[in-house]
């Protein structure tokens, strides 16, 4: 009666992980669509201030950056808890602003040059002097349209 | 004789580098969005326009962060409404902003408001706090053109198409000026 004899011993039979490798493709597809490339290393501590007026940056590859905030608790020791602007990958001076406008704009063509946008990401404890100083040497290097970085936020009174 | 078979890849590694390159993208991107307040800053050689008294609005935020609008002390929620009524002028107070006639193409003529609001700040005042009164000046004017666009297309600001989003850009311009550098003092 060889007919009757079970080949496999009971139990479960084991998931199949044949569709595994899809499903983490899919994933990754995803995340390959909808993020975009870390740039830099922060280096400053930037929490954005809540508005409800917000608008989208329209071209992204046309914005440079500038955060302004305090520096990450490992980079305090040697620049303190003042409020830094960082450029690029390092932090820099209020003068530097100058230079890194003029290289940013040289990387752009020129027909996208006019639609340069500066964003401007400063926490939301740091005081205007800062920003101010930033705003006027944005002005000097006739860099003037702005953007400032802020979060969607529910409207904070009614 | 036995049948010659390609013997099959095997896939079961297939998920591990899946998952590898998947943590990858993890690590090395972000989902930052790049959303904020867009202003355009004055030319730097400002020449200094006269602007006739009552077409002016001086919004201040000293360094205790306390907000004035045309010289009385008040808070942020009624700065709105304040700014509203300023740019309005619905009952032509003569100490409120005047309206200038003008022709808008693909309209016809409508009174358009030359005021400004003048933003000054302190060198002490908090960044969290200028950006909400920016944001309150920016729902003002914002408010005021879905209101307008409400009445002539029915329909909201946002949603009108390129050309009459231009139409009611000039009806209702947003003339907010970022003043000079000033200290606004103590009171």
């Amino acid at each position: 009666m060889a007919k009757f004899i079970k080949s496999d011993k009971g139990g479960i039979p084991g998931i199949s992980t044949a569709s595994l490798p899809d499903i983490v493709f899919m994933i990754l597809m995803f995340f390959m669509v909808s993020t975009s490339m870390r740039q830099t290393d922060r280096k400053v501590l930037v929490s954005m201030p809540a508005a409800s007026e917000i608008a989208k940056l329209d071209r992204k590859d046309l914005a440079s950056y500038i955060y302004i905030g305090q520096p990450t608790s490992q980079y305090q020791a040697q620049y303190g808890t003042d409020s830094r602007i960082q450029l690029n990958d390092s932090f820099r001076t209020i003068d530097d602003i100058r230079d890194f406008i003029a290289s940013e704009r040289e990387n752009l063509s020129e027909a996208d040059r006019p639609f340069m946008t500066v964003s401007i990401k400063a926490d939301k404890d740091t005081r205007m002097g800062i920003i101010t100083d930033v705003k006027q040497e944005l002005r000097r290097c006739s860099a003037l349209k702005i953007m400032y970085g802020a979060r969607k936020g529910a409207e904070v009174h009614h | 004789m036995a049948s010659k078979k390609t013997p099959e890849i095997n896939g079961g590694s297939m998920a591990d580098i899946s998952f590898l390159m998947l943590i990858f993208f993890l690590m090395v991107t972000t989902m930052d969005k790049e959303e904020g307040l867009s202003r355009r800053l004055p030319p730097i050689p400002t020449e200094d326009q006269k602007v006739n008294r009552r077409n002016i609005i001086q919004v201040k935020i000293n360094s205790n962060d306390r907000l004035f609008a045309g010289n009385e002390l008040m808070d942020v929620s009624q700065l709105k409404d304040k700014i509203k009524e300023f740019l309005l002028n619905p009952n032509d107070d003569p100490n409120l902003p005047e309206k200038e006639m003008k022709t808008i193409e693909g309209y016809g003529e409508y009174p358009v408001s030359k005021g400004v609001i003048s933003l000054q700040n302190d060198r002490g005042t908090t960044y969290s706090k200028y950006i909400e009164v920016q944001n309150e000046l920016i729902r003002a004017v914002n408010e005021i053109r879905d209101e307008f666009s409400m009445v002539t297309y029915g329909k909201k600001y946002a949603k009108l198409d390129e050309d009459r989003q231009e139409i009611v850009r000039k009806a209702i311009p947003q003339n907010i000026s970022e003043a000079e550098p000033k200290d606004v003092k103590k009171r």
